[in-house]
């Protein structure tokens, strides 16, 4: 398409298409093509400028005197009839005592498309409305691939938490893995001892000095655990401060005491935590089983935990065996909700799991 | 290579060809069982490998799928939102071709990771005109091959698309306009229906 010289009035059309050429008394001389499109079934020529717009800033507009006073400055006006999209103006005076008031949309840009039905040819080429239109989807599309990823990620996430056999926070092995390899040793008959091990006054350690703290302690619990038993042995922690430790083949009781005293000496090691001192202890409850006597892991884990009860019973920092005896014991109604004879994991939020 | 291609390779073929024949793609260039995915990064080496077993999958030329593939991002609905951020830029598919200059740039706009090759259109005539594409993405021009034919039915233009051959990291892809108003072609609302 080529142009030849054109009269200022339609130049005004393809360079500025939501203009509108406003007579000193206020009365609409031509609106341009985009401008026409606000209000489709109007007349516009010959109507009052102040009558179809109604001009809010800088400073409500009553009269064209007011108007001329603002000339040159960013107007925010909408239309009193029809749907109240913000537009933005500016007004400038002419040589010849008319005036041209210039409009946008910016920011309503999004809702004028669509209350205003405008296509692409109802933007001057130099408007960056259609640049701005293309980055909002764009960006929406770009931001719903991320979001995609980001679900999926964390549902991977999830599902290998959810497959682990490892704690996360110490290294060794949780509770699921325990009672697969427990459920694995008394199907195939191998004999082991179980010690099932309450750390004493950590609760303490996590109140006063933090979860930080508590956490730091559990890392080195962990590491006394790995120092004390075989590489054979299976060390998991079950809860928050609770662990178990399998001695596969490992049945004579003075050894097992041996290696009990061995754990506590460890645990009772102070540990310094960016200069603060914490003090714990453990105490022990240990089952033998001798791989022949009918078991299930609910069964040991539940005299384990009787055999524990009866070293806090008797004051903590010690290892008791189990022994039928201890049953009676056990309180009839237990202090806390027991599930397969083991205590259940701490809360998760306390221990910083 | 940005995740965003190839995962587009990989939504084309599972889309035309069954995932199936997908999923052995990936596994023979060593990808085992894994899925692209659009906001990762992946080595070159690894976009290669793939679009290599894919021609060898599908027995055809390496050149024609990526034509395919073109074709496929504009003309599909499930990949609406390529066709409509193309549309952005012209009114006429002539405005269109003047906006491929800008395409590396406006993709980049979006996600600024995206590097796609350098297009330099050039007017020889009203109705001639060459696009010359440079970057590290041996066949491209191919892809847009795919794209302008589809586009020029999009926009209602009656167009002859061709590869022009390529050496020394550049291609030409040529394009004869014969008619730009040939038909009604597909509608573009400026703001997509929302579902």
């Amino acid at each position: 398409m080529s142009l030849h010289s054109l009269p200022t009035a339609q130049a005004l059309d393809i360079l500025a298409p939501m203009h509108l050429r406003v007579s000193r008394t206020g009365h609409i001389l031509h609106a341009g093509p985009t401008t026409r499109k606000l209000r489709p079934h109007a007349t516009w020529e010959g109507e009052r400028l102040l009558e179809v717009f109604y001009l809010t800033r800088p400073r409500e507009v009553q009269t064209i005197g007011e108007l001329e006073a603002i000339f040159g400055r960013r107007l925010h006006l909408s239309l009193r009839d029809g749907p109240r999209t913000a537009l933005s103006g500016v007004a400038v005076p002419l040589e010849d005592g008319t005036f041209i008031l210039n409009l946008s949309f910016g920011l309503s840009l999004l809702q004028a498309v669509d209350d205003f039905a405008l296509t692409q040819t109802d933007f001057a080429a130099t408007d960056h409305a259609i640049e701005m239109l293309y980055l909002i989807e764009a960006k929406t599309v770009a931001m719903d691939a991320s979001r995609k990823l980001n679900t999926k990620l964390e549902q991977a996430r999830a599902a290998a938490e959810a497959q682990a056999f490892t704690d996360m926070l110490t290294g060794l092995e949780n509770r699921r893995a325990l009672d697969l390899a427990l459920e694995r040793m008394i199907e195939r008959g191998t004999a082991f001892a179980l010690m099932h091990v309450d750390l004493d006054f950590f609760k303490q350690v996590n109140d006063t000095l933090g979860h930080a703290a508590g956490d730091f302690v559990l890392v080195e619990t962990a590491k006394a655990f790995r120092a004390c038993t075989r590489a054979s042995d299976i060390v998991a922690r079950v809860g928050g401060d609770e662990f178990v430790v399998v001695l596969p083949g490992l049945l004579s009781p003075k050894e097992l005491g041996c290696i009990g005293t061995r754990i506590i000496r460890q645990l009772e090691q102070p540990h310094d935590y960016q200069g603060q001192i914490s003090r714990i202890s453990g105490s022990i409850g240990t089952v033998i089983w001798d791989g022949a006597a009918a078991t299930s892991s609910e069964l040991v884990m539940y005299q384990a935990d009787v055999a524990l009860y009866a070293s806090k019973r008797a004051g903590r920092g010690r290892q008791t065996f189990y022994d039928p005896e201890l049953d009676a014991n056990i309180p009839p109604v237990p202090a806390r909700p027991r599930r397969t004879g083991a205590k259940p994991a701490a809360d998760p939020a306390r221990t910083g799991q | 290579m940005h995740g965003l291609v190839l995962s587009a390779v990989q939504v084309f073929t599972k889309d035309l060809y069954g995932p199936v024949r997908w999923a052995r793609v990936m596994d023979r260039a060593g990808m085992g069982e894994r899925e692209f995915e659009p906001m990762f990064f992946y080595s070159k080496a690894v976009g290669h490998r793939v679009l290599e077993e894919l021609s060898v999958e599908l027995n055809m030329p390496l050149d024609d799928i990526l034509e395919d593939i073109g074709t496929y991002l504009v003309s599909r609905p499930n990949m609406e939102p390529v066709r409509r951020l193309l549309r952005f830029g012209g009114v006429t598919f002539d405005d269109f071709l003047h906006s491929l200059d800008d395409l590396p740039g406006r993709a980049k706009l979006a996600v600024p990771d995206l590097l796609l090759p350098e297009i330099r259109l050039r007017e020889h005539s009203v109705q001639r005109f060459s696009l010359t594409c440079r970057g590290d993405f041996p066949g491209f021009g191919h892809v847009l091959v795919g794209i302008l034919r589809t586009m020029a039915d999009d926009y209602g233009a009656l167009a002859l698309v061709n590869h022009g051959g390529s050496g020394a990291g550049t291609e030409i892809v040529s394009i004869e306009l014969l008619e730009p108003r040939f038909a009604q072609g597909r509608d573009f609302q400026l703001r997509a229906m929302v579902p």
